[in-house]
């Protein structure tokens, strides 16, 4: 017989999973946030989505023809990148500003460092960091001006269109930072805007929020996006979970309103899609445990005692330069790493070599 | 479980491949004739390799010694037809490489070797001629690993074992051996089980099969009839039926690094070894066939066949109605840890469990080059040992010897699941492979350069610099 065969080391089959399967996950889970953000936002978020992916996009194509190595561009990583940017830039952003974020995400984010599995920092909020410290103004006033408010006529709409009113167009947890300071009245609001007292502000945020960046339309549909995400396998639970629970924690410990720190903000998009990719987080489980709770801390620190707003994009940050610390020293449980039994030998004899 | 164990200490690695085995689980044992010639390495097994006791020429029959060796750890080897030794020759073998085989011409009668008889029944023996009449039936672990089972069966006196396994998980995909003996000859598999509690002073025996097998559970749990034995059924997933994984999972008891079972008082045998115990005590044939699973999906008749031991894996296949497609790869053994072979004129061995064709399509052919890694975490989620695979492999590719040891190396039993598990086609175990070759050479070098030294600086002179 002809002998066609192919000699190579096992394992011989291989779980039907890919890196382009794994990215467009991500985007599926993020699709729902998207196209509502469009509903809500109108055509402003549309420029904002395009002009961030085509940004990524075009920052890898043109390091990786200059570096000549083979495009990477059908792996969707840098897809993901330009989306994930875009839904954290304010929907009033001018469109050559988001272009600017996505191709410092891929240029300055990922392709620096060598590509894809090994950035230090997360592209995308690389890419936000820039644009954000350069043209800080549209993160304080670039929310409340959205084409869409008028659909947002509801009481309890109009009580954080307020309170966002009065802190100059912040988006909701930057209008509590601005408008409620802890220090000077403790026994104030309980931590929420003055404007919102006592109203249902759940809701808005929950379902329709348009005081936000793009992808904070809807807490409820980046849960839903969390739970895809989580349900394929694509991220463990981990990650998102224990970072939300240990910012509510410690928000109850200082008194102050956890849904509104949960719902309001960057944290559930940061937590669910942002802590979680791959390269940027601890490889280990165990990792992963230290790691976001780490990002709790350091979210609710900044958020607290900071006169940043941005506490979810910091901590991420931060927490993504921990990230080979905590990969050196924080090992999965090994097995065999166990004392010899008793009754037995000596230790020592057991090991040979 | 407290939630803190949950999250800090959990169950370790394992992955879900598709099973694969109704292709030959319902399919019952049959007898395959051994072709015209075959070919018998004289390395079956972990160990030495044995010296053939024939020449050219010489007459054997079923049964008869053709190899042997001094050494402890080996196993003799005998004729598996009886007819004449038409050459003694190195020959391809299964695990790589040309191996000193004999070659024998089958007279196609399979007469027994006269001299064999039925040994005394195992009840009347002291563990010490157990160990005697298991290593003089050339019986080796038959769940691929191939270690003699004689040595197995007398671990040092300092280790006392209080539980037998008898592992029947057959975790790789395909392969079904193991579950047909289960089914059909659940008496057999028993009373070598006992033998094997008899021999090692075990008071307790634990059969673990997998929870996919429930009909092999209901099979083996009939025939228990106390005694210190209980059929346990575990989770199904691979590689539940690797040593370690198992002795975990069944006892909760690690196995300490670079140790053995023994040390924690366990011994593990394979489901087809006490089988094999089993038959040479009633019938005083050693060991010289064994249960092979051929299967594949262009193999046209999967089987699970008794094949004598040298037959080739092409007359295994043609035994089987041969394939529908030329294949794209052959392994022996299932596709997580099995070999994959260059050509089909290899024999079945002791340890050849199963013969695996993948068609051209199947195979998951891996482009080399450099490892790329998106640190996904699911090698690492993957692995039972609780190692860092993705780094093991770049560390063996940069040649960074010590951050090799320094995450254990040595512990990788190679069971696949991280490349299984890895997204971008790593090729994860071969680097890791790589890595404890060489690290392994690296040792050896450094010894011998050492006693070198020390022979060329003999006596107080040593310490000298001038």
């Amino acid at each position: 017989m002809e002998n066609n065969l192919i000699v190579s080391a096992s394992p011989h089959i291989r779980a039907s999973v890919s890196t382009r399967r794994i990215m467009l996950h991500v985007v599926v889970a993020l699709l729902p946030v998207t196209v509502y953000s469009v509903v809500i936002h109108g055509l402003s978020a549309v420029w904002v989505l395009i002009a961030s992916i085509a940004g990524a996009l075009l920052g890898e194509l043109v390091m990786e023809k200059g570096r000549r190595l083979p495009v990477t561009l059908d792996d969707c990583s840098a897809l993901l990148t330009g989306l994930l940017l875009a839904l954290t830039l304010p929907p009033m952003l001018p469109w050559w500003i988001a272009l600017v974020g996505g191709l410092a995400a891929t240029i300055l984010g990922k392709q620096m460092f060598g590509g894809i599995g090994h950035n230090l920092f997360n592209p995308a909020l690389v890419g936000r960091a820039v644009v954000f410290v350069s043209w800080p103004g549209y993160f304080v006033a670039g929310y409340a001006k959205s084409a869409a408010i008028g659909i947002a006529n509801t009481a309890s709409h109009k009580a954080i269109q307020t309170a966002v009113e009065v802190a100059s167009g912040a988006s909701p947890l930057a209008a509590m930072k601005l408008v409620y300071d802890p220090t000077t009245s403790p026994t104030g609001l309980r931590g929420v805007p003055q404007g919102l007292a006592g109203s249902s502000y759940y809701r808005p945020l929950l379902f329709a929020n348009p005081w936000g960046c793009l992808g904070e339309v809807s807490a409820l549909l980046l849960i839903l996006g969390g739970i895809y995400l989580v349900a394929t396998r694509v991220i463990d639970w981990r990650i998102p979970v224990i970072y939300v629970g240990s910012v509510v924690v410690l928000t109850i410990v200082i008194g102050r309103d956890p849904l509104f720190y949960m719902l309001a903000g960057g944290l559930l998009i940061g937590a669910i899609f942002m802590a979680t990719d791959y390269t940027t987080s601890p490889l280990a489980r165990n990792g992963k445990v230290v790691y976001a709770l780490g990002l709790g801390l350091v979210t609710w620190l900044l958020r607290g005692w900071s006169n940043n707003p941005e506490g979810v994009m910091f901590a991420i940050l931060f927490m993504n330069a921990l990230v080979p610390l905590i990969d050196r020293y924080i090992l999965p449980s090994r097995y065999g790493k166990v004392k010899e039994k008793k009754g037995e030998k000596e230790a020592g004899e057991v090991v040979p070599g | 479980m407290s939630i803190a164990t949950r999250l800090f200490d959990r169950v370790r690695g394992g992955v879900h491949p598709p099973t694969y085995k109704d292709l030959t689980a319902t399919e019952p044992i049959r007898e395959a004739q051994a072709p015209s010639t075959v070919v018998i390495p004289m390395r079956q097994h972990v160990g030495a390799p044995c010296t053939p006791v024939v020449k050219k020429g010489s007459e054997v029959r079923v049964g008869t010694l053709i190899g042997d060796s001094e050494a402890y750890v080996s196993a003799p080897i005998h004729s598996s037809v009886s007819g004449k030794v038409i050459q003694v020759a190195p020959q391809a073998h299964p695990a790589g490489g040309d191996v000193l085989a004999v070659i024998i011409e089958s007279d196609g009668e399979y007469r027994p070797e006269p001299a064999l008889s039925v040994p005394e029944p195992w009840e009347n023996l002291e563990p010490r001629e157990i160990h005697r009449a298991v290593r003089d039936a050339g019986i080796v672990g038959l769940g691929g690993a191939a270690f003699p089972t004689h040595v197995k069966l007398n671990p040092p006196h300092d280790y006392p074992i209080d539980t037998v396994i008898l592992n029947g998980a057959e975790c790789e995909p395909f392969l079904t051996s193991d579950y047909r003996l289960m089914l059909e000859q659940p008496e057999a598999v028993l009373e070598g089980l006992l033998v094997i509690m008899k021999a090692v002073g075990a008071p307790r025996g634990i059969v673990a099969i997998e929870d996919n097998k429930p009909q092999a559970i209901k099979s083996m749990s009939a025939v228990t009839r106390g005694g210190g034995i209980e059929v346990s059924s575990l989770k199904t997933r691979y590689p539940q039926g690797a040593e370690k994984v198992l002795i975990d999972s069944l006892l909760k008891r690690e196995v300490p690094s670079g140790g053995l079972p023994m040390h924690v008082g366990v011994v593990v045998q394979n489901v087809g070894t006490a089988h094999a115990i089993a038959r040479y005590f009633s019938t005083g044939m050693p060991l010289v066939k064994r249960v092979v699973t051929v299967t594949g999906s262009i193999v046209r008749e999967p089987s699970n066949l008794m094949v004598p031991i040298g037959t080739s894996f092409a007359a295994a296949a043609e035994a089987c109605g041969g394939f529908t497609e030329p294949p794209g790869k052959v392994l022996m053994g299932g596709p997580m840890m099995g070999l994959a072979q260059y050509t089909l004129e290899v024999p079945v061995i002791k340890g050849t469990s199963g013969i695996l064709a993948l068609s051209l399509k199947e195979t998951a052919y891996i482009v080399p080059g450099e490892p790329v890694c998106i640190r996904c975490g699911r090698c690492v989620d993957a692995c039972p040992m609780g190692l860092i695979p993705t780094y093991l492999a770049a560390y063996a590719y940069n040649e960074k010897w010590d951050s090799l040891q320094r995450l254990n190396i040595q512990d990788c039993f190679e069971c696949g699941c991280c490349a299984y598990a890895c997204p971008t086609r790593n090729p994860l175990v071969q680097l890791i492979k790589t890595g404890k070759v060489e690290l392994a050479r690296r040792k050896t070098r450094m010894e011998s350069r050492a006693a070198e030294l020390a022979a060329a600086a003999p006596g107080e002179e040593g310490g000298n610099g001038e």
